[in-house]
């Protein structure tokens, strides 16, 4: 436990929650999620959670973000609200 | 962004000779990897659930830099459902096996009277090994089944 890293990332963390959600472009949301998703890991592995890390590191920012640029690519790149 | 969105099979991108001889090499040590994960679920980080996921990504991303068509040729749609259901079987018959020989559900130590030498200790590693292979294959298919059906809009046919 470095308390320093974790308030980096846990910063960083926060950035990428508050841009995910906020960007127009679904696109660069997916992007911006699965950036969280690997900070998180990184938290996660920092804090001596590595089976959890794995877990998100895997389906996090592998598999759910290839999931979600297959469905934007059969619907509509541009946010509506 | 400013020009109009148009579909995958229309935009000039042929097949890459890098991203396939890049994948070609990739691939191997992916599942290789994956395969470790799983083995060593129950020593080291890791596990079936893992381990599925890395399977399942090797054969997305084979659907991603070829086509789903060879994504396809390699792990056929029967072998697919096949696989899917015989985790959830190993999983389920594990744990009635362990109730029908005496014990609880996933009571590994119960498992004992198949193979005696072993010994309830052994055997409860054998049977989380057992689960957890179970579980890598039935994460592996519904991934791989997830991704072909979302790329394809169901009609699993030509992919993204």
């Amino acid at each position: 436990m470095i308390w320093q890293l974790d308030l980096l990332l846990l910063t960083l963390v926060v950035i990428c929650a508050v841009a995910a959600i906020t960007v127009r472009d679904l696109l660069a949301a997916t992007v911006i999620f699965s950036v969280y998703s690997f900070l998180m890991c990184l938290l996660w592995a920092e804090m001596g959670a590595v089976d959890v890390a794995l877990t998100e590191a895997t389906v996090g920012a592998g598999v759910s973000s290839i999931l979600f640029i297959a469905t934007i690519l059969h619907t509509s790149r541009r946010s509506k609200d | 962004m400013k020009d109009h969105y148009t579909l995958p099979q229309d935009r000039p991108i042929g097949p890459s000779l890098i991203i396939e001889l890049s994948c070609r090499i990739l691939i191997p040590f992916i599942q290789l990897f994956a395969l470790y994960v799983i083995a060593h679920g129950h020593y080291s980080p890791g596990g079936g659930f893992q381990g599925g996921v890395l399977l399942g990504a090797s054969y997305i991303l084979m659907a991603i830099a070829f086509d789903q068509k060879t994504s396809m040729r390699f792990f056929p749609l029967r072998a697919n459902t096949a696989l899917a259901g015989t985790g959830v079987f190993l999983y389920t018959g594990t744990g009635l096996a362990c109730a029908l020989l005496g014990g609880l559900f996933l009571d590994y130590s119960a498992l004992e009277p198949l193979f005696p030498p072993l010994g309830p200790v052994e055997w409860r590693s054998m049977g989380i090994f057992i689960v957890e292979v179970g579980v890598g294959l039935a994460v592996m298919s519904i991934m791989v089944s997830l991704f072909w059906d979302l790329a394809s809009g169901g009609k699993m046919d030509k992919g993204l």
